[in-house]
């Protein structure tokens, strides 16, 4: 286990050159809500999550879904950094054949608990595995991580009123809040503002946080670990490309964007240089 | 259970599923407000733990069950069928059948046997829905009987199963105890001259209209289908090739479902002329079960009529 923030912003800093080198290595990808994630997944591989990358399908192990299934290469960068597979397997990304497709597929690679993909889907998953936690009462904590312009889906809302309702107090989601969607920014296109009191009026306790910040991150989960009785929203207000600035800077652009060989060593260079 | 004449399908399965949870913890029910309407409501008393209501959720019903599906349980999810299908079809597309979750979705109350509840709730198209989706089996129950006997068999089936239930109790045409293979159709009246390929209510509709054939003359075999995904091929090429001519009879849209099926396994397999009765282009609409069938063009004589068709049709 992780503990000192240092670390972690290590981690999350090999994340993010994981996430550039395997989506350069196809040359396209949605390495924009990768980068954004970045951080959060140092935080819960790192530190907060008790897995076995020998066994990934271990019993009562915690588990993720990355309900924003186009974020996979961001999982699988993390899975990589922390041992259930070789890091070479990142270059694999999209080929025929690989274990490492676009959006996130359960029955393909090590480490992924939910295939995700088609929006709104991932978070009902969730509360199924946590209610399957409590009637096994393996003590696990179930983790989903959801996008801000997926939450337009009427699915997650669904989802959210079932939670609070039942109280699934080991139910932790992320929302992934960079404000941007492929379209435009969530304000122009669907506001989902105010969305911490949405999640509230829904019977969540909500953290909302620097969504880059590993310190922030840390020390909501070890908050919303405390609190029982009540399912936990953690909204990272995040930035969607960070870590890279031409990433950054493409905003909505950056949804899906080539990355070039030369883009590839700029963004691994600025990285790196972070350390 | 006993079965008898007025065994209702629903109390069948919520039978089953009372005794499988007695027996097996990792059974669990999921209803979206319509347990009452299923019977699956005694349940939610018994095992309050493991019979869930997400209220009027269907989306997130099939999630939650696809998740409790991945952490190794065996769900049951039940709504109406137009909701058990065309309501949830992304997410028994991705969620159960992508993913691999073996959940079993019980959509109740199929075709024309809405009755009062009319054109929003009649689903003609729910086995199109799943007949489109690779590994999930399409099951129709003909009777009472034969749901006992195809449950425990569904249960073990290790992919997603599609239960199009009736939930009262059409004719009795099995006997309890039954010898049902859910991979096989049953010839239930051999004959020379045309086949009836029939399934769901529309069983005891073909071997009525079998007994108006025999008065002209016209030896009809009738098979009764009510898996038409994965189909039993070989079964219907061997009537086939006896009789030399088809009629498939359904109480759903004829395209897409089992007469779709037969028509495309003929084609590939063993190609006769083919009529098909059921729902052409039309939607739903209020009305109980006689009065729809001829709105619809699904009573006996409409199955004779289409057998007299066939049988002309032969070179």
């Amino acid at each position: 286990m992780i503990t000192s923030v240092k670390e972690l912003e290590n981690v999350a800093r090999n994340i993010r050159a994981n996430i550039v080198e395997c989506i350069a290595s196809l040359g396209v990808g949605h390495i924009g809500g990768c980068l954004s994630i970045a951080d959060v997944l140092a935080v819960l591989y790192g530190k907060h999550m008790r897995y076995d990358p020998k066994n990934p399908k271990a019993e009562g192990r915690d588990r993720l879904v990355c309900s924003k299934g186009h974020a996979g290469p961001a999982i699988y960068s993390a899975l990589a950094e922390f041992g259930f597979f070789p890091k070479e397997e990142l270059y694999t990304l999209n080929r025929g054949g690989t274990k490492l497709p676009s959006h996130c597929d359960m029955n393909k690679t090590p480490g992924v608990d939910m295939t995700a993909g088609s929006l709104g889907q991932g978070l009902s998953c969730a509360l199924g595995a946590a209610i399957g936690s409590k009637l096994k009462g393996d003590g696990a904590t179930i983790y989903a991580i959801i996008g801000d312009g997926e939450s337009q889906e009427g699915q997650i809302w669904e989802a959210a009123m079932y939670a609070g309702s039942h109280k699934l107090d080991n139910l932790i989601v992320f929302t992934d809040y960079n404000k941007m969607q492929l379209d435009g920014t969530t304000a122009d296109i669907c506001d989902l503002n105010p969305l911490a009191d949405k999640w509230r009026a829904f019977n969540f306790a909500v953290w909302d946080i620097p969504g880059n910040d590993v310190a922030e991150i840390d020390k909501a989960i070890t908050e919303a670990k405390a609190v029982s009785g009540k399912p936990k929203m953690i909204i990272l207000n995040t930035v969607k490309g960070k870590g890279v600035s031409f990433v950054e800077e493409a905003k909505v652009g950056s949804h899906s964007m080539n990355i070039s060989a030369e883009q590839r060593d700029i963004a691994l260079k600025e990285i790196k240089g972070g350390r | 259970m006993e079965i008898n004449e007025k065994t209702l399908m629903r109390d069948v399965l919520v039978d089953f599923l009372r005794e499988q949870m007695k027996r097996d913890e990792r059974v669990v029910v999921i209803d979206a407000d319509l347990a009452k309407c299923a019977g699956t409501i005694a349940l939610e008393k018994e095992f309050p733990d493991r019979a869930l209501n997400v209220g009027i959720a269907e989306a997130n019903m099939a999630g939650i069950a696809a998740g409790l599906a991945g952490y190794g349980f065996k769900p049951f999810i039940t709504s109406f069928a137009p909701f058990a299908s065309r309501r949830i079809a992304d997410q028994a597309m991705i969620s159960i059948c992508y993913a691999k979750q073996n959940v079993k979705i019980v959509g109740t109350d199929p075709g024309i046997a809405a009755e009062l509840n009319g054109g929003t709730h009649m689903p003609f198209e729910d086995v199109s829905v799943y007949r489109a989706i690779p590994d999930i089996l399409i099951y129709e129950p003909t009777d009472a009987a034969e749901f006992k006997a195809a449950l425990p068999q569904i249960l073990d089936y290790p992919h997603p199963v599609y239960i199009r239930m009736h939930r009262k109790n059409p004719p009795l045409l099995h006997k309890e105890g039954c010898d049902f293979d859910l991979m096989r159709a049953d010839v239930l009246k051999a004959g020379a001259d045309v086949t009836i390929v029939a399934t769901g209510l529309m069983v005891s509709t073909s071997l009525e209209a079998a007994e108006l054939l025999r008065k002209e003359g016209i030896d009809a075999e009738v098979i009764c289908c009510p898996v038409c995904k994965p189909l039993d091929v070989a079964t219907l090429k061997a009537s086939f090739e006896k009789t030399g001519a088809a009629v498939t009879a359904e109480n759903h849209n004829v395209n897409n479902a089992l007469g779709s099926a037969v028509c495309e396994a003929a084609a590939e397999n063993c190609p006769v002329p083919i009529e098909r009765v059921g729902v052409k282009e039309k939607f739903g609409e209020v009305g109980k079960v006689p009065y729809l069938r001829g709105v619809y063009g699904m009573n006996a004589e409409d199955v004779a009529a289409a057998a007299r068709k066939a049988v002309s049709r032969k070179k």
